[in-house]
């Protein structure tokens, strides 16, 4: 018992004298600066949890969860209620992975499974351009471009074929939640298409050559053997381009119409926070304006922040698979 | 039988080759708004452009000149900020590393990364501007530098991972201390890369705008020193796009022209470098 009381005091104080000489050496201390600047990551984020909570204090006080459900939005008379851009903000969102998801993984798919290593590689260049692209431009090509298309061309086709759904009803003004989901949807294809082609390549060889060993067509080995194994992955480049839509401002402020307003026309303006958080916060005057505001944007954080978190355990998922399969 | 199997290949050309409109379709977006603001943009580009401040309302002409020297500046700042902040926690994560600090240490940045620029924004508004009481270059430029440290973090770390285990053994054998191996033989092996991402990272900010508009704000002359509000071109492309002016229309091309011409000029040469870099490694 005392003999092992004695060992471990030893060892403890050799350790503590190896600490000592690599404080000299200076290894130590270049681990604790790097160490301080590596945890400035947790600290931001915390600095960010802690004001966005602490600044939205009054709004939460005032008007508690109905903030979230309250379709009125009236700074003048002091009355704050979410639901308008929540609403908006679900509505483009929607839109624009109906369109994304099936392009994206379309793809996809033909990056990693059909063409040649040369061509996907460049391909690939090419759309990791398309995402360098700055959300204001794709904003101005969407006011002059897309919105005119839409009034002119788009919305009263859609409206003559599909006219007796209340969702294609309504006058065609260009802008409003359809035009904002589309310009969305080609910002996000680039996303899915990077991330789900990097999934779809962890999956091991030996899934594809068993299926096309027994006779499987190389879109049936694709469909039946490739993209199920994929699953989660996918999934989660999925979440991941919901929370870059959910999250997109510029783009949707110049084409959504800003109006708080809840329709059921996808024809119709709308607003979404991330555009109401653009427009009005360097003008909100008083400190309940300005607190309601910040709450938005706390929601705003926190289920773009989760859908982020789900998305990389997703692919963190799936890639482990692929890797441990291939080593087997 | 054998018309099943006809179907079954009818099935396969037919999705495959949908695939493939997929992929060119993606990509033609590419070209369809280069084209266009080429186009577009190329019409009002002058020299005027480079060198006037924006012309008073209703007055023609005029130029953005102190939007390109706002952004430079918001830039440097962002720069300051990001680069070193995330170079060195970058470095902690590549070499000195254990098992939790920095699994929970790329976790946030992954995440933080995902948050909202318009989010980030506000935080540089509640730190700075709240206090500040006013608008003012500063907080554009640590809003940015916000943005950037996760980003440069995370590939600094990856360029680092990627130098060889024998050069780092070749070091130590020769009896050189943990941080001489680094800044001797390890960042210099992975200089190119970090360079690389710093320069991506710089590409990345240059364009956004959300952060900006309530902290930057805007500016229709020069802004002197670092206290007042500036112009930045994102900025100014945003509030001359959603103007009612034709004047203003036409300048927004120009300076969303430039803007995209900065933003995949960079991109493409940086690319290109790494690409060459890893291909010249692998061989």
């Amino acid at each position: 018992m005392a003999a092992a009381h004695t060992t471990v005091d030893s060892e403890s104080s050799s350790w503590a004298r190896v600490w000592l000489r690599r404080l000299c050496t200076g290894d130590e201390v270049a681990r604790l600066v790097t160490l301080t600047f590596a945890l400035s990551v947790v600290l931001l984020t915390t600095l960010l949890v802690f004001q966005l909570w602490m600044q939205s204090a009054e709004a939460r006080q005032e008007f508690g969860w109905s903030f979230l459900f309250s379709r009125v939005w009236d700074p003048v008379a002091g009355e704050f209620g979410a639901l308008p851009f929540v609403y908006g903000t679900l509505v483009i969102s929607v839109i624009g992975l109906l369109i994304a998801v099936p392009l994206g993984f379309g793809a996809a798919i033909f990056l990693s499974e059909l063409a040649p290593r040369r061509i996907s590689d460049a391909l690939t260049f090419l759309i990791d351009l398309l995402a360098a692209v700055p959300s204001v431009i794709y904003g101005l090509l969407g006011i002059f471009i897309v919105v005119p298309l839409m009034r002119t061309l788009i919305q009263p086709a859609l409206k003559s074929a599909f006219g007796f759904i209340p969702l294609f009803q309504g006058p065609a003004y260009g802008i409003g939640f359809l035009t904002a989901g589309v310009v969305l949807a080609v910002m996000i294809v680039p996303y899915i298409i990077s991330v789900s082609r990097e999934v779809l390549l962890a999956v091991p060889g030996d899934q594809r050559e068993a299926a096309l060993a027994l006779g499987a067509t190389r879109w049936e080995a694709t469909w039946k053997a490739v993209v199920p194994y994929a699953r989660t992955g996918l999934l989660g480049s999925v979440f991941l381009a919901l929370a870059r839509a959910l999250g997109e401002t510029m783009a949707v402020t110049m084409v959504i119409g800003n109006n708080p307003n809840i329709s059921a026309s996808l024809f119709a303006p709308g607003y979404s926070i991330a555009a109401v958080l653009a427009n009005e916060f360097s003008e909100a005057t008083g400190d309940l304006y300005l607190s309601a505001l910040m709450a938005l944007a706390l929601v705003l954080f926190l289920v773009t922040f989760i859908l982020n978190g789900l998305a990389r355990i997703l692919i963190v998922l799936t890639a482990h698979r692929g890797s441990g399969t291939a080593h087997a | 039988m054998s018309m099943r199997t006809l179907s079954r290949k009818i099935v396969n050309v037919v999705m495959l080759t949908l695939t493939g409109v997929c992929a060119v379709f993606t990509v033609s977006v590419l070209f369809l708004i280069l084209g266009y603001l080429v186009y577009n943009g190329g019409k009002s580009l002058s020299w005027e452009f480079f060198t006037r401040l924006p012309a008073p309302v209703g007055e023609s002409g005029g130029g953005m000149a102190n939007a390109i020297v706002g952004s430079a500046k918001l830039l440097f700042l962002a720069a300051l900020l990001g680069v070193p902040v995330g170079l060195l926690g970058g470095l902690y994560l590549a070499e000195f590393g254990g098992r939790t600090v920095p699994f929970v240490v790329r976790y946030m940045a992954d995440l933080l990364n995902g948050v909202p620029s318009i989010v980030i924004g506000i935080l540089a508004y509640a730190v700075i501007v709240l206090r500040a009481r006013h608008f003012s270059t500063w907080a554009g430029g640590v809003a940015l530098g916000f943005m950037m440290i996760p980003i440069v973090l995370r590939s600094t770390e990856e360029f680092l991972r990627a130098v060889p285990r024998s050069m780092r053994e070749g070091a130590m054998a020769l009896g050189a201390s943990k941080w001489r191996m680094i800044v001797s033989v390890v960042i210099p092996a992975a200089s190119r890369g970090i360079v690389t991402a710093v320069l991506l990272a710089l590409a990345r900010v240059a364009g956004e705008t959300a952060p900006l508009l309530f902290t930057a704000f805007g500016n229709r002359f020069w802004s002197p020193g670092w206290s007042q509000p500036t112009a930045s071109l994102p900025v100014m492309i945003y509030t001359y796009a959603v103007g009612p002016y034709e004047d203003w229309h036409q300048q927004a091309w120009a300076a969303g022209l430039v803007l995209l011409g900065l933003v995949l000029v960079t991109n493409i040469t940086v690319r290109l470098i790494v690409l060459r870099g890893a291909s010249a490694q692998r061989s």
